[in-house]
């Protein structure tokens, strides 16, 4: 072929540039594209480091202070041996597996209230997910545990509960903000409605996914600290056991401790989602 | 074009072009639920193999829906689709789609895949093998005018709307399919690259034959690319399917006249070529002759001009009686230099933009290598689109008339069916 541009212009026109009623108008294609950009670096050394870092600073200082405090006997017994390495598992693992199991429920869910025979149930669909997470935590498991009795797997039960909603209600937007006419695209090339949902509305669907994934997540570490109400153990407990007996350094540990959780689960899953979002949606 | 792609293991749709296959629509409707009128009402239509037919009508006319039967992205109420012969109405519609081309307005390119695995997933899902399909992206890319080296592994985003649409038509061709659809393919780039993306799918149609149908608003464009229009109204009733000619010079109701709009002869103008019209002699010397040669030549003929050919029998100047005079002798500064040519090759168009510009009111027309053939002037052209458009409406009537005795034969057979039946 001939591009347009390689083609010499009549007069004076310089390559690339029409004349359109006695005006210029510059082809677009003929535009120099700009060199094929060698990959850019999605993790940056300061994403890698910074938030880390400044954990690391606040666990330590927290350490330090812990151990020069003066501590009653109450106290000292609060913190007895590995108790506060046991707590710290025991939230991880809280959290872990309510999210695991948010996943497991909420995507599917979400993939199936986007199908074309399921779309009519969302908005109910919804509903039901919205009462779960506007219903105060606390009450949840309340509630839980009058029915399914003590016990961890209660706590995560509530957890999950409370968690589905914003995990469920990205998935479905992220399906559905998906252009129509790449769908239409997608079927009309001859792709099955297995792999177009595979391989062109999941991946683009992906970074509003995860910001969703990335919400339960941190929503969860928070709420494993009420685990405590349900016979769950984690950090709550060391916070519960603070305010019960008025130890301040007990109370502050098991906060510090929280948060400092929250801010590197946050951490991670933003690295994920660095490392799962689609090269081609990224920003220029 | 696909010599490149071979390989044991291939497909039998590579090594080989498919070229056109033909397409009949039998009495295809598509009623929606809760909506008593039907979208596309009762369409039959024939096109043949290797046909480009443009589907064009006012927007919501359903011509899209009738686009999308084909490939059954939208799935007929009633009527029959065969494609060669084969009825694929009841054929699994991800089996017939992976066969049919298929480009849309804004390319539809998934903006996550890089060019190469946008253009490779047809191939790949129709079972290629890995290196052939690596071949085929290289040479579509090729095909549409895209160096594959650059633009391999690139992002939709990173490409410009031209560019993005024509990596969309090798999308849609790398399988190779026989039948092409596009669905307003060009509607949304600027009018400049249109016309680029337009020319380009004439040469690509010319090389590859396949069966394009293509939909549009834009009646220019239709008569730009179509071998064969199909002027659609309201729940797609074709009003007249025809030659871009034939509905030119003779529309068959308002309502197509109405859509061919403003400057139908001049459009007409478009559609034949200057080796089409007579190209008359006209007396020529050339630069090498004496002087006094000329000045008879002048002073004797009938004509009171003459053009000047250089020495490869290029035209050169044209002279007129007193110009001689004028320059005292002096063939260097007499005369009038030939500024625009045309070939047998271009438009009427063409020709009538150089008649009107030049002041004599004639073009010299060219062959290949600029010699002189002859020239055009006014005068022809006026008589030869005269002689077209008569000629145009006296086929046309014909064909009404055709048409009109078929019709007439029908209804007697139907009458008389309906009497034998009662």
């Amino acid at each position: 072929m001939t591009p347009s541009h390689q083609a010499p212009p009549k007069g004076a026109r310089p390559p690339g540039e029409h004349d359109v009623g006695g005006h210029a108008f510059r082809d677009e294609e003929a535009e120099p594209s700009p060199p094929s950009p060698g990959p850019p670096r999605r993790i940056t050394w300061k994403k890698l480091v910074l938030v880390p870092a400044v954990l690391t600073v606040v666990l330590v200082a927290t350490y330090l202070w812990i151990t020069h405090v003066e501590l009653d006997s109450i106290a000292r017994n609060s913190l007895a041996g590995d108790i506060v390495e046991v707590r710290w598992w025991q939230h991880v693992r809280l959290t872990a597996i309510s999210t695991f199991w948010v996943l497991i429920i909420a995507i599917p869910l979400g993939i199936a209230l986007t199908r074309p025979g399921l779309k009519k149930a969302a908005p109910g669909v919804t509903v039901i997910a919205n009462i779960g997470q506007a219903t105060p935590a606390i009450g949840l498991l309340a509630l839980l545990v009058i029915w399914l009795g003590i016990g961890p797997s209660t706590a995560i039960i509530g957890m999950v509960i409370y968690a589905v909603l914003p995990v469920l209600s990205n998935t479905v937007a992220g399906l559905n903000s998906i252009e129509p006419t790449l769908v239409e695209a997608s079927r009309g090339i001859g792709m099955s409605a297995m792999g177009t949902l595979t391989k062109v509305e999941l991946p683009l669907a992906v970074p509003l996914i995860l910001a969703g994934v990335r919400t339960a997540l941190v929503l969860n570490v928070g709420t494993a600290t009420l685990a405590t109400f349900g016979g769950g153990g984690g950090l709550g407990d060391l916070i519960t056991s603070g305010i019960q007996t008025q130890r301040m350094p007990v109370l502050i540990l098991g906060s510090v401790l929280t948060v400092v959780l929250a801010l590197l689960v946050d951490w991670l899953a933003s690295l994920v989602e660095l490392w799962l979002t689609p090269r081609g949606l990224e920003e220029a | 074009m696909s010599e490149t792609v071979t390989g044991p293991t291939e497909t039998p749709a590579a090594g080989t072009t498919a070229s056109g296959a033909t397409i009949r629509l039998e009495n295809l409707t598509k009623s929606y639920p809760g909506n008593p009128a039907p979208a596309v009402d009762n369409v039959t239509m024939d096109i043949k193999a290797g046909e480009t037919v443009i589907l064009v009508g006012p927007s919501g006319c359903g011509k899209s829906t009738t686009l999308k039967m084909i490939n059954r992205l939208i799935e007929p109420t009633s009527g029959r689709i065969r494609i060669n012969d084969e009825d694929v109405t009841d054929m699994d519609p991800v089996k017939l789609r992976r066969k049919i081309g298929y480009a849309i307005q804004s390319s539809g390119l998934f903006p996550h895949m890089t060019v190469a695995e946008n253009i490779a997933l047809v191939p790949k899902m129709t079972g290629w093998s890995k290196s052939g399909v690596k071949d085929r992206v290289e040479e579509m890319l090729d095909l549409v005018g895209l160096d594959p080296r650059e633009f391999h592994g690139r992002y939709p985003r990173q490409l410009s709307g031209g560019q993005q649409q024509r990596v969309g038509v090798a999308r849609a061709l790398a399988a190779d399919p026989p039948v092409l659809l596009m669905d307003e393919p060009f509607g949304a780039v600027d009018p400049i690259t249109r016309d680029h993306l337009q020319d380009e799918l004439i040469r690509l149609q010319h090389e590859l034959h396949k069966t394009i149908v293509f939909v549009t608003h834009d009646f220019d464009e239709a008569i730009k690319l179509g071998d064969r229009i199909a002027v659609l109204r309201e729940r797609s009733h074709i009003a007249q399917f025809d030659t871009p000619e034939a509905i030119l010079t003779n529309p068959t109701d308002d309502f197509v006249s109405g859509f061919v709009g403003a400057g139908a002869a001049l459009k007409r103008l478009n559609l034949t070529r200057v080796r089409d019209v007579g190209i008359a002699d006209f007396p020529t010397v050339t630069v090498e002759d004496p002087l006094q040669l000329i000045f008879d030549k002048l002073r004797d003929g009938s004509h009171n001009e003459l053009l000047m050919l250089d020495r490869r029998n290029r035209p050169y100047k044209w002279l007129r009686r007193g110009d001689l005079m004028r320059a005292k002798g002096s063939l260097a500064r007499a005369g009038q230099l030939v500024h625009d040519t045309v070939t047998r090759d271009a438009t009427l168009h063409d020709a009538l933009e150089a008649v009107l510009t030049d002041s004599g009111g004639r073009v010299a027309v060219t062959g290949r290598r600029g010699e002189f053939i002859g020239v055009v002037d006014m005068q022809t052209l006026m008589n030869s689109v005269h002689e077209l458009l008569e000629a145009d409406r006296l086929t046309a009537m014909e064909h009404q008339h055709d048409l009109e005795h078929l019709r007439g034969h029908q209804t007697e057979q139907e009458l008389e069916g309906g009497g034998s039946g009662l």
